[in-house]
């Protein structure tokens, strides 16, 4: 891929009157800037970060000798699930739709979002689905304990009154994530600037179309699905009830029919960061831009076919369990082909090592661990060693904080000097690569030997084989969570404009139309749509 | 094992602090198992396992290689190339081939798992919150199985013991050499069947019965746990089996057989006798502790919002009928489980005996083996 | 003026606006009542629930009769143009698209349960255990007529009513074409008369539905607690009618818009978008009326 744009526009917006930027609060909560949102997003998305991470640290604080020492096993049970669930849907999902929308308009030369109102609502109501969810931890009995999977009857019958909470915070919740969907779709396909074809469009573009696709398809599901546990714990159904004909485990078919295009939906984006920014520090166009296109699609296909493999141990019959391992083999087919391309990208390239850079190629090799455990974990006759063992929680974290959050933070560093005109503090940033890549290590490798050793998943007390691990794990765990505040002071110190001026284009090798618009980005862009050739 | 190698393979030296410092002492890879079965499934794991690390070291090597050698810091200058068809298909068709190369084994070995034709024996294993129900469906042998481990162990009261967490009043006992059906299901939620030295683990869902299988060939102990959280004390709901040479599971299945046959005798013979206060209040804390005390709490306070309280409140201090009505039966669509094939009369009289008048209750209530039998009758 | 609305270069992006914040806020509430509401009733305790709830309803409405206004005022003040056009009608088919899923949810749960649930609680497949010594008796059929906890119900027909409804529901989309062929002819009596039609065929669908709702829990015993069948019965039908209401009201604002004069040949994408919706709960209609009421 590579754009050329024949019609910069910067003298243009100087002498916009649109771009008068309103004040004071009202700029932040009326807004239709996609800039601002995506602000918004990204902000909302760290909070949650740092409020998810607590939890986090919390379980490892336990976690940290046998015994029960800090909380009781039932806090311990809503630790674990708030903690699932409010870093899947609070913050990797908003950060990557705050840098969607931050970059889309950018990125195809268009001068927003394509329903900019719609494109606020999508946002604010994110942070009152939380505050219901979190209000739940005041309620008697507390917060949601079921699991971030919140797996019937658990979570029916024999659950808490929060669940109502859960539910209905679930529904506002994916209404946020189908709008934000909807509204990467159309301005993708209706507001690309003249000459931007579908495959010129950067991989970024291209990784969150496909993402959008996979939510609309799958956030209603989980709509419905958290329906029926509400009125299978309210209103007297059976959808999971053998009594009345019911089944548990139709629960976990709907939900992993959302549950495993979810995990792609929280990976794909970041494919397209890595796509970006690769090329740009190698100095070398991206190996295989087609394939990569359709590689994405393919692994998106197939993402649809391959739920049951959360769900192995049910007692499926035979023929579903193979189907299932065969399908989710197969994924590693497509991602295989994206990892040989950002390698071959690499491969005989001029390679200089900035933050981005050394967050993307960490995210390379740990998220290739993480895949290949995933790999593991799909041979059914395996996975039921591996299935619900810290072996599992060792994979999902190397694909979800080496790999996802690591690639937001690759793009957070990447664009910061687009967003706020300055560039971040560089000794700051590589102490905050160095010290995350070291602790994310100590944190989540040793999960691996423990739950090959067989140490389960959701237990607030073990046996007492596995405590050195664990103890090495938790000390990885607070360093690691203390590196993230040296990312906060980055970003603080970025947001307030102090570091040298960011020039349009900072890095060398990076290309595409949103490093033609000065740093920072004025508040209105692409007004008039540049000519893309 | 081969960890070391392993963990140097990977390229993640950070790591080594871990398992190096105990590498003969801890248990780092998956257990081989005692059984066929999880024999080949070690060594399908191992199989994989070494694909993944060569395929990740061909793939980090060559990253690496370029970072060291193509970097701008040397002075090269980039290359152009951003496509080559033949390349591609080839990484596209080889890792299909090596991904075909794990399937065969891995589909031979799971459809062996999957059947279970032809037992010898069968065992109905029901989990409940939190404890095994076992049933050998061959024998008049039925019996719960709870966690051993105190918690004085737990809450650090007492020193921790070698089998902490996985030890059980009553393990399930199986005959050697034999293969035996597991039935599996549950009382309330999902929980999950788990020994690692079988490679058995099958989820025991609520109203549906999921079938395994195993066969040891060497008596032994063999440990599991709980494997599906399932509420609060999911950690706490330990798995033992012990495998016993035929002739001992023989004795040891007729004595199980007496044993159940003299408590249903000796529950007879107490339904005409009056215990008295004191002797089914001590009767009473055990069970209460035993039985009870995971959801209501060794002090009666419950937990709030989750489980109910039994001081001071609720049914525990007004009727009496109602009292033996919920533990009898227990309460449908919650967590409070009927007790009555669980414990005998007597142990029923005893435990609501004991909450009527603990922790400052103080009813002055004293209830009966023939008050609960009294109740049944009027209840069936 | 035609020139002005296909200009790509002038993209309408609205200045700053209350109502996406105001919708929010009524989310946040009607989500907070609800949950607060669903547990009350089930307590059978009193609370605030119900009154948050409808203070979330309150502000909803608020804000859709303010947003809307906003944009039919800027719509007839020719803001727009023919790209803005295309993103809405093209967020729109998305959003139908993601409804789509939500009944696919609905229509899963119906075929597990037929398909394989119900048979494995009579032994089919791998269950045999599961019938012998957990549901011994338990007699796999479809309908559900008898649960294996054994409650019993009686099945829902599709003669009568469901295919009176049926014809109705068919016959109102064809009429709602008729409208749509009347404002692309410019012929606005046409129109308002399909329209019209139109509207009362849905409110009579309803006002049957409900009927049918009646007589389903007075004289077949079939409610909503009665085991899986009526649970999807009741669900799907359920779900569906709420999305007749609201295609309805939709309709109704149209045919107020309608009146006022709003739409033209080139100019009608909210009258569009509610026909799109109607066709949608249309044949969503039908889809249940093969799998939930027939087979
Ligand atoms: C971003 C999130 C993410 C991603 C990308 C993935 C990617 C994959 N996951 Fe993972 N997964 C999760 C998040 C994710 N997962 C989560 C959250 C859970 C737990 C949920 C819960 O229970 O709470 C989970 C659980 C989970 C399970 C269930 C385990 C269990 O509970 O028993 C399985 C089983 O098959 C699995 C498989 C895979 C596979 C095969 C991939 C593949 O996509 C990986 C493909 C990538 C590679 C293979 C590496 C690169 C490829 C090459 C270098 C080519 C050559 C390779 C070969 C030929 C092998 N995952
Ligand atoms: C994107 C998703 C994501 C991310 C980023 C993380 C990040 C982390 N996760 Fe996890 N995790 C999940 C998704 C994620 N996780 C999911 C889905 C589950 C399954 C839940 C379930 O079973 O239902 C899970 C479960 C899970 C478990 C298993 C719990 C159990 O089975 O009982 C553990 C245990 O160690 C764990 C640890 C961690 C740690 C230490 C981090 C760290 O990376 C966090 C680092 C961040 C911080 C620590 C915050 C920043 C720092 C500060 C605020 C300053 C310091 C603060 C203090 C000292 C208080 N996570
Ligand atoms: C797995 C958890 C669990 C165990 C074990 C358990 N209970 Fe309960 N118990 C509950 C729950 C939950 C309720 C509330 C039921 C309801 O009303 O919905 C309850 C209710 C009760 C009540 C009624 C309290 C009231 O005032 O309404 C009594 C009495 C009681 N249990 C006694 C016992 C006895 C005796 C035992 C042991 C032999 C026991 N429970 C074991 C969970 C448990
Ligand atoms: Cu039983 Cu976990
Ligand atoms: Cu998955």
């Amino acid at each position: 891929m590579s754009t050329v744009v024949t019609d910069t526009h910067s003298a243009h917006d100087a002498h916009d009157h649109h771009d008068h930027k309103p004040t004071g609060i009202k700029r932040w909560l009326f807004t239709t800037n996609h800039k601002d949102i995506g602000t918004m997003y990204l902000w909302f998305s760290f909070i949650m970060f740092l409020v998810g991470g607590s939890m986090a640290l919390m379980i490892r604080a336990e976690l940290f000798q046998p015994g029960m020492q800090i909380v009781d096993p039932h806090f311990f049970n809503q630790m674990t699930t708030m903690h699932g669930v409010i870093m899947v849907f609070g913050a990797v999902m908003p950060a990557f739709v705050g840098l969607a929308n931050w970059m889309i308009p950018l990125m195809i030369g268009a001068p927003d979002m394509a329903l900019p109102r719609m494109n606020n609502w999508s946002f604010w109501i994110l942070p009152f689905a939380f505050m219901i969810m979190l209000s739940s931890f005041f309620m008697p009995g507390g917060a949601p304990a079921f699991g971030w999977t919140f797996y019937a009857p658990l979570s029916t019958t024999y659950s808490t009154d929060s669940t109502a909470l859960f539910v209905f915070s679930m529904h506002i919740m994916g209404m946020s994530s189908i709008m934000g969907a909807i509204n990467v779709i159309v301005t993708i396909m209706n507001m690309r600037a003249p000459g931007m074809t579908y495959m010129k469009m950067p991989l970024f573009v291209w990784t969150w179309f496909i993402t959008a696709f996979l939510l609309i398809a799958v956030m209603p599901v989980l709509a419905g699905v958290v329906t029926m546990v509400l009125t299978d714990k309210y209103f007297g159904t059976h959808f999971f009830d053998a009594a009345g004909g019911g089944d548990p485990v139709l629960f976990q078919h709907l939900f992993w029919f959302f549950g495993h295009p979810e995990v792609y939906i929280m990976i794909l984006p970041s494919f397209g960061i890595v796509s970006a920014i690769i090329p740009a520090f190698a100095r070398k166009p991206l190996f295989g831009y087609a394939s990569m296109v359709y590689a994405t699609a393919s692994i998106a296909g197939l993402s649809f076919l391959v739920w049951a493999h959360h769900m192995f141990t049910t007692g499926m019959p035979t023929f579903a369990s193979l189907f299932f391992m065969y399908m989710t083999m197969l994924i590693a087919v497509p991602t295989g082909v994206k990892v040989f391309n950002w390698v071959t990208t690499m491969w005989r390239g001029a390679m200089s090592f900035e933050t981005p850079m050394l967050f993307a190629i960490a995210f390379v090799v740990l998220f290739t661990i993480g895949g290949l455990s995933g790999i593991m974990l799909a041979i059914t006759p395996v996975d039921y060693q591996y299935h619900d063992t810290y072996f599992v929680v060792a994979h999902f974290h190397y694909v979800l904080v080496t790999g996802a959050v690591f690639s937001i933070m690759a793009a957070a560093y990447y664009w910061l000097p687009k967003w706020s005109g300055v560039m971040y503090d560089d000794f700051l940033s590589k102490l905050h690569f160095w010290s995350s890549l070291i602790s994310v290590n100590i944190l989540f490798f040793p999960m691996h030997f423990v739950g090959l050793a067989g140490m389960p998943r959701r237990i607030p007390d073990y046996a007492l084989q596995f405590a050195d691990i664990n103890a090495i794990v938790s000390i990885g765990g607070f360093l690691f969570g203390f590196s993230q505040l040296i990312f906060l002071a980055v970003v603080v110190k970025a947001a307030m404009k102090k570091g040298e001026p960011a020039p349009a284009k900072p890095w060398e090798g990076a290309e595409g139309l949103e490093w033609t618009v000065p740093s920072p980005a004025p508040y209105h862009t692409f007004d008039v749509p540049p000519q893309v050739k | 094992m081969n960890v070391r190698l392993t963990s140097l393979l990977l390229g993640l030296p950070a790591l080594f602090l871990a398992p190096m410092a105990h590498a003969d002492s801890m248990q780092l890879n998956l257990t081989r198992g005692v059984t066929d079965i999880s024999e080949k499934v070690y060594n399908l794991h191992m199989l994989v396992f070494w694909i993944c690390v060569v395929i990740g070291v061909i793939v980090f090597a060559a990253m690496f290689w370029s970072i060291l050698r193509h970097r701008k810091s040397r002075g090269v200058t980039p290359a152009k190339f951003h496509d080559n068809v033949k390349v591609e298909i080839a990484w596209t068709v080889i890792p299909f081939l090596i991904l075909v190369a794990m399937a065969v084994p891995a589909t031979i070995t799971l459809i062996e798992m999957d059947d279970t034709s032809d037992s010898d024996m069968s065992v109905l294993v029901t989990g409940s919150q939190w404890r095994w129900h076992y049933s050998y469906l061959d024998y008049d042998i039925e019996f719960m199985s709870n966690m051993a481990t105190p918690r004085e162990q737990i809450y650090g009261r007492l020193p921790r013991t070698e089998n902490y967490l996985l030890e059980v009043d009553r393990p399930m006992v199986v005959p050697t050499g034999k293969k035996i059906r597991l039935l599996i299901t549950s009382d309330d939620v999902i929980h999950s069947w788990w020994v690692p030295e079988f490679a058995v683990k099958k989820d025991a869902n609520p109203g549906y019965i999921n079938e395994a299988w195993f066969r040891v060939d060497e008596p032994g102990i063999f440990r599991g746990q709980c494997a599906e959280l399932c509420g609060r004390d999911h950690a706490f709901m330990p798995v033992v089996v012990i495998a016993k040479d035929p002739a001992d599971f023989e004795a040891w299945a007729q004595g199980e057989e007496q044993r159940l046959a003299d408590r249903r005798a000796e529950e007879e013979r107490l339904l005409g006798m009056e215990m008295s206060k004191d002797e089914l209040m001590q009767l009473g804390q055990q069970i209460h502790m035993s039985q009870c005390a995971a959801c209501h709490q060794p002090n009666g306070q419950g937990v709030p919002g989750v489980f109910p309280g039994l001081v001071g409140q609720g049914i525990a201090v007004n009727d009496q009928t109602a009292h033996i009505d919920v533990v009898w039966n227990g309460v449908s669509g919650s967590a409070m489980q009927s007790f009555r094939n669980t414990l005998t009369m007597s142990e029923i009289a005893a435990v609501i005996t004991y909450q009527r008048n603990a922790w400052g209750n103080n009813t002055g209530d004293v209830v009966q083996a023939a008050d609960v039998h009294h109740f049944s009758q009027g209840n069936q | 003026m035609s020139t002005e609305k296909n200009n790509p270069q002038k993209y309408y992006v609205p200045d700053q606006s209350i109502w996406p914040l105001v919708g929010s806020v009524a989310l946040g509430l009607i989500a907070f009542g609800a949950g607060h509401f669903t547990i009350e009733y089930s307590n059978q305790e009193a609370g605030f629930g119900h009154w948050v709830l409808l203070a979330g309803l309150v502000v909803l409405c608020i804000m859709l009769v303010g947003w809307f206004g906003d944009q039919i005022r800027e719509s007839r003040a020719g803001l727009y143009n023919a790209q803005l056009g295309r993103s809405y009608r093209q967020g729109m088919l998305w959003f139908i698209f993601s409804e789509v899923m939500f009944f696919l949810a609905f229509f899963g749960a119906l075929f597990y349960a037929r398909m394989i649930a119900v048979p494995w609680l009579g032994g089919a497949g791998n269950n045999e255990m599961t019938n012998q010594i957990l549901w011994d008796g338990f007699q796999a059929i479809w309908p559900l007529t008898t649960t294996p906890d054994g409650t019993e119900t009686q099945a829902m027909g599709w003669f009568g009513l469901p295919l009176i409804n049926t014809i109705i529901l068919v016959i109102s989309s064809v009429t709602l074409h008729f409208a749509h062929v009347g404002l692309e002819e410019g012929k606005r009596k046409k129109l308002m008369n399909w329209l019209f039609v139109t509207i009362a065929l849905g409110l009579i669908f309803l006002g049957l539905q409900m009927y049918e709702y009646v007589h389903a829990y007075r004289d077949l015993g079939l409610t909503l607690q009665s085991g899986i069948y009526g649970n999807t019965f009741f669900l799907l039908t359920g779900f569906h009618g709420l999305h007749v209401t609201l295609g309805a009201i939709l309709l109704i604002v149209m045919f107020f818009r309608c009146k006022a004069g709003h739409f033209n040949k080139d100019d009608q994408f909210a009258f569009e978008a509610s026909a799109w919706y109607w066709h949608f709960v249309d044949v969503v209609w039908i889809c249940l009326f093969v799998f939930v009421y027939i087979m």
